[in-house]
């Protein structure tokens, strides 16, 4: 009772000192609909429409529309203007050059060697890091689905790294990676001689591929959860009651009534790995050498870092990932309009 | 004890240990090590001086030695304990090291040196927190200026995302209009075109707006997020449209509705997107990282990835600054958590 009657009067002190803040925003409000309702007699409740609309639009139309479609005039184009009406007209040249390879296995004969390794690299972590994600995300959620003690509180543990910058992220692990970190303080404990993590190329990829999954796993486990939890009890009750094993369970109940929501789930991943750049740029910044350069970082790099710049090829480098990302949006799209549709006849 | 311990052990139902159940608690607690085990290491060694940073095999709580000043020098010298030639030992200060022999003195008489091998003295230790890794960067550095960006940028860019995707919604829920299906559709092709992919052209609108080097170059580009269009359209689709109706009839103008009607009903939503638009612009980097190229405008991000990328890292300084550039993500996790994890559960969007 106590306990209400404080959250009351908190209430109304922090109601009070709300309505003294909103003095002026009811004012700027008041004076914002005078013009307002001549718009409406004017134009009717359509015209509202737009108006309610064009905020939103106009950003959207300046910011992503605009430079989508300019992109494709970009790549069209060479030099180091900046300004699209000071670049001159080059036709497929950048992409001719991204693709002048005489074996693609190999970086080191194309003409832009980097970008193929930048494409070999992104290609290898999508495959690593999506499996594993997967692995390790699905693994957390089926524990977290579990009757457990303090549930939201192991929930929790997981989705913390979520919600941290990727600069944070980064530097946290290069922190534990280096010579005096963590790691190799643990593995002293073992009796192994400290270890230079980010100047070897194998486990500064593995780096980048673990500390990634650190991040971002506590994201797809409550997606993964959310799936789970809709599975209906009475499956498991009537399993449980045949005595089936564990392992059957899962492999005849919970992976395929869970299957749609994992598809989402994987093509998200997937999508999200393409685009890797944040933790890696602040945790290896693509070295050592090129062994965890990634696309992104390629385009940044070649289109405003490096001592030459060419936003043409950074252009036509961000078309070709846009391509990729694009076949892979519509693949989730169908299939998340496809697992909605099966709910609802569910 | 024992029924404490039979507590912690019993399983539901009475049931015994299944191996499921000891996976399930090996997993649980090495997750709680390697998730939080991190950071909480990163916080500890964010008070260390320098000297224990460099040191291996690190402390885990920070020490340092301790030092004494001693007449006769200028300098504060070092404490240690030394075994003694005759098997006693003794508190000196060390004066200097010669190879393996160290100089050292009774504090209390300054006037005659002990001759002491390296390996029969441990230093005296005691903790210490470096606080002023936390002041320095206050002080000396642009720190300040870096956080007054970083929060300048997140409150802004949230506050405009708010009132203009609310609209959006607004419009797009509640009212019946020529191309509102293209309007959905354009939002949603949005999701598609990442930054990653048009960074070079918005590079160029950015600059021909002269946004460059601006921190509105870094706020307008974010602020009309899809994302939060959908959210709350999605929840405006449930406030039914005989409340709007009862206004209308009330001679209340379109704006009223949305601004006295709409948004309050919306609260929920909007306080979901409002937080998860404070972490996402709070963490932002590519992006500014493009724009911001004077020192004076970094936001806390880039500044903290640029000092970290140089050749000298002070790790002091950016241990201490990358632990105040967690503490607002920090404070939405302890006590907003919950809206996060069901935001994303019912909508599957980040």
């Amino acid at each position: 009772m106590a306990e209400i009657s404080r959250q009351t009067s908190q209430n109304r002190t922090g109601q009070s000192l709300g309505e003294i803040a909103m003095v002026p925003v009811r004012l700027a409000m008041g004076v914002i609909d005078a013009p307002l309702r001549w718009v409406q007699k004017k134009f009717g409740l359509g015209g509202m429409a737009v108006f309610f609309l064009l905020p939103n639009m106009l950003i959207f139309g300046i910011f992503v529309l605009l430079p989508f479609f300019i992109n494709f005039a970009y790549s069209m184009t060479g030099g180091t203007a900046l300004f699209l009406s000071d670049r001159t007209f080059v036709g497929a040249d950048q992409y001719s050059r991204l693709f002048d390879c005489s074996n693609y296995a190999n970086p080191n004969t194309c003409a832009e060697d980097t970008f193929w390794t930048a494409v070999g690299n992104t290609g290898w972590f999508v495959i690593l890091q999506v499996t594993l994600m997967i692995a390790v995300s699905l693994i957390t959620a089926l524990i977290l689905n579990r009757d457990l003690m303090a549930r939201s509180f192991w929930r929790a543990v997981f989705f913390f790294p979520v919600l941290l910058s990727p600069v944070v992220v980064g530097l946290i692990w290069k922190w534990i990676l280096q010579r005096q970190g963590l790691l190799n303080f643990g593995l002293f404990g073992f009796g192994f001689d400290p270890h230079v993590w980010l100047n070897d190329r194998n486990w500064a990829f593995a780096a980048t591929v673990g500390v990634s999954i650190w991040a971002h796993m506590g994201f797809y486990t409550l997606i993964i959860l959310a799936g789970l939890q809709a599975i209906p009890k009475d499956l498991y009750e009537a399993a449980e009651m045949d005595g089936t094993r564990a392992m059957r369970v899962f492999s005849r109940i919970t992976l395929p009534l869970l299957m749609p929501n994992l598809l989402v789930v994987i093509v998200l991943v997937l999508i999200r790995a393409v685009q890797i750049f944040d933790e890696v740029y602040v945790l290896t910044g693509g070295g050592p050498g090129t062994s965890t350069l990634f696309v992104t970082q390629y385009i940044y790099e070649t289109g405003f870092a490096a001592q030459l710049r060419n936003p043409g090829l950074a252009a036509a480098a961000s078309i070709l990932m846009g391509l990729v990302l694009v076949v892979l949006t519509l693949v989730q799209l169908g299939l998340s309009r496809s697992r909605d549709k099966k709910g609802a006849r569910k | 004890m024992s029924r404490a311990i039979e507590f912690v052990f019993r399983r539901r139902g009475g049931k015994g240990w299944h191996w499921t159940d000891i996976v399930t608690w090996v997993w649980l607690i090495v997750g709680l090590f390697v998730m939080f085990g991190p950071a909480v290491w990163l916080t500890a060694s964010s008070f260390k001086s320098p000297a224990a940073l460099a040191e291996f095999p690190p402390t885990i709580l920070p020490y340092v030695t301790q030092k004494v000043t001693v007449e006769g020098y200028d300098k504060p010298l070092d404490l240690y304990t030394a075994t003694l030639e005759d098997g006693s030992t003794a508190t000196l200060a060390e004066v200097r090291r010669i190879g393996t022999v160290s100089q050292m003195v009774y504090p209390e008489k300054p006037a005659e040196i002990v001759k002491v091998n390296i390996a029969k003295r441990t230093p005296v230790r005691q903790m210490s927190f470096a606080t002023e890794n936390y002041t320095e960067p206050f002080t000396h550095f642009d720190f300040v200026r870096y956080l007054w960006n970083s929060v300048f940028v997140t409150v802004t860019a949230t506050l405009i995302t708010l009132v203009v995707n609310s609209m959006a919604a607004f419009a797009l829920s509640k009212y019946e209009f020529r191309g509102r299906t293209f309007a959905m559709l354009l939002i949603l092709a949005t999701l598609m075109v990442p930054l990653s992919v048009i960074m070079v052209p918005l590079y160029s609108i950015v600059s021909a707006l002269g946004l460059f080097n601006n921190l509105w170059g870094v706020i307008l580009p974010t602020v009309a997020t899809p994302t939060g269009v959908f959210i709350l359209r999605q929840y405006m689709l449930t406030i039914p449209d005989e409340l709007l109706d009862a206004a209308r009839m009330d001679k209340a103008s379109e704006w009223q509705i949305y601004w006295r009607i709409i948004l309050p009903l919306t609260a929920p939503a909007l306080a979901v997107l409002a937080i998860f638009s404070v972490v996402w612009r709070w963490n932002d980097f590519l992006w500014p990282l493009i724009v911001l190229s004077r020192k004076e405008l970094y936001t806390l991000q880039v500044g903290l990835s640029i000092y970290s990328g140089e050749l000298n890292v002070q790790w002091h300084f950016i241990l201490a600054m990358t632990v105040v550039t967690m503490i607002p993500v920090v404070l939405v996790f302890l006590f907003l958590q919950r809206f996060i994890t069901t935001g994303i559960a019912g909508t599957g969007l980040k």
